[in-house]
């Protein structure tokens, strides 16, 4: 049971503890895991949450891909292609990058900043608990006699409404304990770095990590409630007869998109910023120098979020916008460009003149700088509005995002994974077996995502279970990269699960180039850490800053 | 030995009937001048992202190759200059403006709705199009007529599938050439949206609401698109097919619509009077279900419940009125995707199809129902 390992790695481990082991009492078995309030166990907790669901997504993900594998309909019915590709878009987004993310940020947060846990335990227990239900209330309904949700993961009204297979109670439900969850969680973080850092720690002394979490959480903040409003109007149009989507009583259903996408817009944000924050902590320990223009990160940041406000409608420009309305919302996003060129110059710079070696952490990381920067290129081809036109709803913005998501956010996870393993197992895992999970990985994903470009721009249209000829072959060769890739994460699982069980006995510091206050406890980190707090001496070091 | 032949198998099936020769890599340049003009702007951000990526991504590699640590690179200290920061902020503001304004000269081209010749009302419904030309009093829809059994391929493995598979449809849109068409775009039920990639038009057909487009086409022939918002289960077998005529040729078209317009008329008229044997409508009954009803009824009469319920046993064909029957037929449910076939179908086919489904799969009423039967429904509305 990797449970009793983890919980013997640390008891074991908990004499290097300096800070005072003396009131460690936790609770053993599974009670532990229930009642748990240490930011580390609900991290791991987030973390196993998001790989299951990664798992389940993937899986739903390769049926679909099976399926497009040749022309016609081989294995599922129009009607269920559709619930499998909502729900792994739903499963993929709110189930494994977004609690991957929170996993990322109670472990390693108070650890940054000097803290002996999160601001609130109680609630953060409480946020992660009730995410196992929202899922199974999602997951069950493809066990129903309505199916699953099979509306897109966009849910547009009425199709979602009016003309929807009865689905759409059980999907508010679960979106709106997701939707809480996270709203939890945010505040949990925002309050953590607001009050939490150590003495010494100033805002602009925090690494450029905590910054994106703590933006991000702001972001959470602002659009979760949008969701969860937009979510229950969809509710009452359905079973309560108002007409909130529906222009017979006076609604509208464009109005749908504007405030799912006022959510939608900052979400993408939502799931990309704590990816910056950890190839900003990863590139520079790998370059051996530290990160060039931190200050100018963090307005970056600031600003990709801010613009995260006022594009949303790019989503929407087939759906019968006024002139001025498509002229604004083109500009607007035109400028995230600017931003977010800053960042991948600064990470460019970064490695420019370093001393650079290539630990699997550092290869996931150099990944996802050219990967996402190409998904960042389609963005660009996509803010312009006329060209979009015919962009639109093709598989050309199917690879835009999965670029975006998969060797964007995921690549950035499994970098951050890979950088903190042996600081949360205590172990170094094995090298040749990761090296083989990214270049698996690398290979695979280009083969599933970089063709779809060409399926979009030659016309095809994307949520569809069959297709015209000439798409044959390009979607046999997605498909190919698809089942390669989904087969490639199961080496990660066994790299972990040696990892927690053994191997060679991890330093407090594994990486030579790395700071951080993490790295200044030992390996694995005690159960509680920072209960006094870190030295300024120590702040100082840990400041990315420079001086 | 099963190891090769499985490999085997896996890389004939990859190469089998490839056509890399018809695979198309990029955007079309379509037959229009906004066509043109969007594929342009397409190439053009696509350079500057390329340059851009070449320009970036090998500082990058050169910093892979020569600053390794392998190679006794030893770090440098420099981690900031405003000088730097400010150039690298600055200099994509200009290719970015270079890039928006003839992005804007485009828009405005493509969203300049006037002064149109022939102006077009199209209505999106689950799943096939309607087209009805203003001031010509003709209207029709265009529905997906690549047969089912070539895309049903767990029953059927063998048949061959046609050129235009899930691009053809009965009833093509009809337009002329060079003048400028104005397309009036809504829809009866959810979302759709109407996308021609060789006019570059694609525009959402929003239930309640009417939006617009327009293409002015410079070359005849026929051209292919399909709906581009998911619009339900067969969402994927709404495709749009566009003739382009010549003025002659679409002159004739327009004549010849009217007659069939016309013929169609008086034959309804003819068809209240006849009465048509058990047979005749069992056999139209059965094309008409085929085409128009078996997508969600499916041809087994068992439906996809809860959705699209079983219509095999059920009391609406079976022990319920043939009123109330012909009703849901004639008038569609509001609030579920039944719709309206009154103006779909002929009386005579309506008569036919509420026939078959009264009396196949074991529903054996023994109902026989007429056009007349048919237009006394109609009349009480």
């Amino acid at each position: 049971m990797t449970t009793d390992t983890l919980d013997n790695a640390s008891t074991a481990d908990s004499h290097h503890d300096s800070f005072g082991d003396n009131h460690d009492h936790k609770m053993t078995g599974i009670k532990r895991w229930l009642y748990t309030t240490n930011h580390k166990d609900i991290g791991t907790l987030y973390l196993w949450f998001a790989f299951i669901m990664f798992l389940t997504g993937g899986a739903l993900a390769m049926v679909i891909r099976a399926e497009l594998f040749q022309p016609g309909l081989q294995l599922v019915e129009p009607d269920f292609f559709n619930q499998l590709t909502t729900v792994h878009g739903l499963v993929m987004v709110f189930g494994a990058i977004m609690p991957a993310f929170t996993g990322f940020a109670n472990w390693m947060l108070p650890m940054m900043l000097g803290a002996p846990d999160m601001a609130l335990p109680r609630m953060n227990n409480w946020s992660f608990w009730i995410l196992p239900f929202a899922f199974a209330i999602l997951l069950g309904s493809f066990f129903m006699e309505s199916g699953a949700p099979n509306f897109g993961w966009t849910f547009y009204a009425p199709l979602s409404t009016t003309y929807s297979n009865g689905s759409t109670a059980f999907f508010v439900f679960a979106v709106h304990i997701m939707g809480i969850s996270s709203i939890m969680g945010a505040i949990n973080i925002v309050v953590t770095i607001m009050n939490m850092r150590a003495p010494g720690m100033t805002y602009m002394k925090m690494p450029l990590f905590v910054w994106t979490f703590f933006i991000t959480a702001y972001l959470l903040i602002a659009v979760m409630p949008v969701l969860a409003g937009v979510v229950t109007m969809l509710l009452t149009d359905t079973y309560f007869g108002t007409s909130f989507f529906d222009a017979a009583g006076g609604g509208d259903p464009v109005m749908f998109q504007h405030i799912f996408w006022f959510f939608g817009h900052p979400e993408v944000y939502i799931m990309i910023l704590p990816a910056f924050g950890i190839v900003s902590t990863t590139i520079p320990a790998f370059s051996r120098k530290r990160l060039f223009g931190y200050s100018s990160m963090v307005y970056a940041t600031s600003s990709i979020a801010l613009l995260s406000f006022i594009v949303w409608a790019h989503h929407m420009f087939t759906t019968g916008m006024p002139l001025f309305g498509e002229l604004f919302f083109m500009y607007c996003t035109m400028l995230i460009a600017v931003p977010t060129g800053v960042k991948v110059f600064n990470w460019v710079a970064t490695m420019w003149r370093g001393s650079l070696t290539f630990e699997t952490p550092m290869l996931f990381s150099i990944a996802f700088v050219i990967l996402f920067t190409i998904g960042g290129f389609s963005g660009l081809m996509l803010a312009m509005t006329p060209v979009d036109f015919q962009y639109h709803d093709t598989y050309f913005v199917v690879a835009h995002f999965h670029y975006v998501l998969v060797t964007g956010s995921l690549f950035s996870i499994y970098a951050g994974a890979y950088f903190w393993l042996p600081k949360w197992t205590g172990h170094m895992y094995n090298d040749t077996l990761s090296k083989w999970h990214f270049w698996c990985s690398l290979i695979s994903v280009n083969l599933l995502f970089f063709p779809m470009h060409f399926l979009g721009l030659a016309g095809m249209p994307r949520r569809i279970p069959d297709y015209a000829l000439q798409f044959a072959d390009f979607n046999k060769w997605v498909s190919i990269g698809g089942f390669a890739f989904g087969l490639s994460q199961l080496i990660f699982l066994a790299v972990v699960i040696k990892c927690i069980r053994g191997g060679e006995k991890a330093p407090a510091k594994p990486w030579d180039g790395a700071i951080g206050l993490e790295w200044t406890v030992a390996s694995p980190a005690p159960y509680h850490t920072f209960s006094t707090p870190p030295s300024q001496q120590d702040i100082d070091n840990a400041d990315q800053h420079g001086h | 030995m099963g190891k090769h032949k499985l490999t085997w198998l896996v890389l004939v099936s990859l190469f089998a009937n490839s056509a890399w020769a018809e695979t198309q890599l990029n955007l079309t340049k379509g037959v229009t001048a906004v066509s043109r003009d969007v594929y342009d702007l397409h190439m053009l951000v696509l350079y500057i992202c390329t340059t851009i990526g070449v320009l970036v991504f090998g500082a990058m590699f050169w910093s892979i190759a020569f600053h390794r640590k392998s190679k006794g690179a030893k770090p440098a200290d420099f981690h900031e200059s405003t000088k730097v920061e400010v150039l690298w902020t600055a200099i994509p503001i200009v290719i970015l403006i270079a890039m928006a304004v003839p992005a804007t000269q485009t828009l405005i081209a493509m969203e300049d709705n006037e002064n149109s010749d022939v102006t077009i009302q199209i209505t999106g419904s689950q799943w096939k199009w309607h087209y009805k030309y203003f001031d010509q009093d003709i209207e029709y829809y265009s529905v997906l007529s690549t047969p089912r059994k070539q895309y049903q391929n767990q029953q059927e493995t063998n048949v061959v599938k046609g050129k235009n598979y899930l691009l053809e449809v009965d009833k093509p849109l009809v337009i002329p050439v060079n003048k400028k068409v104005r397309f009036l775009i809504t829809s009866d039920d959810v979302i759709h949206s109407w996308w021609v990639p060789a006019f570059a038009v694609k525009q959402d057909a929003n239930p309640g609401f009417i939006n617009e487009a327009w293409t002015r086409v410079e070359e005849p022939g026929v051209y292919r698109g399909q709906c581009a918002e998911l619009c339900g289960k067969d969402h994927g077998f709404m495709p749009i097919v566009v003739e382009v005529k010549s003025a002659e040729d679409y002159d004739t078209w327009l004549n010849e619509q009217q007659q069939r317009i016309a013929a169609a008329a008086s034959a309804e008229q003819a068809s209240l009077s006849a009465s048509m044997s058990k047979e005749e409508l069992m056999q139209l009954g059965e094309t008409t279900y085929t085409a128009h009803c078996s997508a969600c009824h499916q041809p087994t009469g068992l439906g996809l419940p809860p959705a699209f319920p079983a219509l095999k046993g059920s009391p609406v064909a079976t022990t319920g009125s043939i009123k109330d029957h012909l009703d849901i037929v004639f008038n569609g449910k509001a609030g579920t995707g039944m719709q309206a076939y009154g103006k779909q179908l002929s009386l005579k086919e309506i008569a036919a199809v509420v026939t078959y489904e009264r009396n196949a799969w074991g529903n054996d009423t023994g109902d026989l129902v007429q056009s007349a039967d048919v237009k006394a429904v109609s009349g009480e509305e």
